[in-house]
């Protein structure tokens, strides 16, 4: 038998009130063990709180390739922002 | 704001790209890259990586005759550490498209270079503080303007590396200081050490700018800042000092401060010695590799159970859900 144990990216909480971030992947032959990895590999110096790990083969990502028919469609609608209207300087808290 | 490549469209895929990192934009895993430039950062990812992982092993010689749990705790850690630099490098190297088993194959068959200090025998325990001292400090000077480099995922790896060196090299020049402070012997042992280590040490930051054929366009892509003659040189004017406050000798009869340069002089490097190393002719280049692939082989059958461990997990967890 010659399985490779599967990749795995890992998330971790820096710390409560943060969002988990993207620190990296490891490859490990199941969940619990990739969880068990990431706290040695990521966390020595109690850089997290929680950790997150998903199977690299379920992220489904966008192709920087279409970069312009997914992203650039936002940069013309300038009247999404505040400063797109104009309001005398005597308005306040507004 | 346009898209950049909108203003562009006369230029081709590759001038598109070596603009984006002219101006200090970040490659990322899936952007378009030139195929020389995904083959050189796997080649010096993957080396960076190899390098962390052989480097265990002159240091794992001392883990367990460390003087002190003092000291001892602080080398497992600093193991430990550099098995996990490894680990954020191999994953930052697969982003470009290799697997580990290829990594593992290129190193195991001596395809894919580390770093030759490490071929170098561990006999003292001065050698773990020189190691730390002097291999850590010349690897800090190395890595640090690899954080800025244009690759992405290696340039975050980078930066945690970097973070966590910092502690080798003070654990490594703490216990030549205790050395130094001690007996005559114990100051002869940290002596020896030093007279052992500096050369290849300076090896350690490359061959002269006028033979490296790869610093041209490693500058370009920013893998590289500095050249290697201007890494070395700034390895030696920040350690000198340091061996004077050690009141160590360092082992070069030609080393002398330089009023005008404000640099320090030094004298030749025995660039045969380090080409022999490279090539495998070593002190230890056998001894490590035949560890290093001796673990791997050994390790097989707990890789394998661990996998078919998962597989029947999830085979229960599958069954248990249908009987529902």
């Amino acid at each position: 038998m010659n399985k490779n144990w599967p990749l795995w990216e890992i998330f971790v909480r820096s710390k409560n009130g943060l969002e988990h971030r993207h620190f990296g992947s490891l490859h490990a032959a199941d969940a619990e063990m990739a969880l068990e990895n990431a706290r040695d590999v990521y966390t020595r110096r109690s850089e997290g709180v929680s950790i997150w790990v998903v199977e690299s083969k379920y992220i489904t990502a966008s192709n920087p390739e279409h970069n312009g028919e997914l992203f650039e469609p936002a940069q013309d609608k300038v009247y999404r922002h505040p400063t797109f209207y104009d309001l005398p300087d005597d308005v306040k808290h507004m | 704001m346009k898209n950049e490549s909108e203003n562009n469209s006369s230029l081709s895929l590759e001038e598109i790209f070596e603009q984006r990192i002219a101006n200090d934009e970040k490659i990322e895993p899936k952007d378009w890259m030139p195929e020389k430039y995904r083959k050189t950062h796997i080649r010096q990812i993957s080396q960076h990586a190899h390098s962390e992982i052989v480097g265990m092993l002159p240091e794992g010689n001392w883990i367990t005759r460390a003087p002190s749990l003092r000291r001892k705790v602080a080398l497992l850690a600093k193991v430990q550490d550099e098995a996990g630099h490894g680990l954020y490098l191999y994953s930052a190297c697969e982003t470009l498209g290799v697997s580990r088993e290829e990594l593992y194959e290129q190193l195991h068959s001596g395809k894919a270079k580390y770093s030759s200090i490490f071929n170098y025998p561990t006999i003292t325990w001065a050698d773990m503080g020189a190691i730390g001292w002097l291999v850590d400090g010349a690897a800090i000077i190395n890595q640090v303007p690899l954080c800025n480099t244009s690759y992405g995922p290696y340039a975050r790896a980078m930066v945690r590396v970097c973070k966590e060196e910092s502690f080798h090299q003070r654990q490594g020049f703490e216990i030549m200081l205790t050395l130094c402070k001690g007996t005559e012997v114990q100051k002869q042992m940290a002596q020896d050490a030093l007279n052992r280590w500096w050369w290849p040490a300076l090896m350690m930051l490359g061959p002269t700018d006028d033979v490296s054929v790869h610093t041209e366009q490693s500058m370009k892509w920013k893998l590289k800042r500095k050249t290697n003659d201007e890494l070395r040189q700034q390895f030696i004017d920040q350690t000198v000092p340091q061996a004077d406050i050690l009141g160590l000798t360092i082992p070069d009869p030609d080393l002398k401060w330089n009023e005008k340069t404000g640099h320090y002089d030094f004298g030749e490097i025995n660039w045969d010695e380090f080409w022999q190393v490279v090539k495998g002719h070593g002190p230890c280049n056998k001894e490590r590799m035949d560890a290093r692939v001796g673990a791997w082989e050994r390790g097989t059958w707990v890789r394998d159970a661990a996998m078919a461990y998962a597989e029947k997990q999830q085979n229960r967890k599958e069954n248990a859900a249908k009987a529902v």
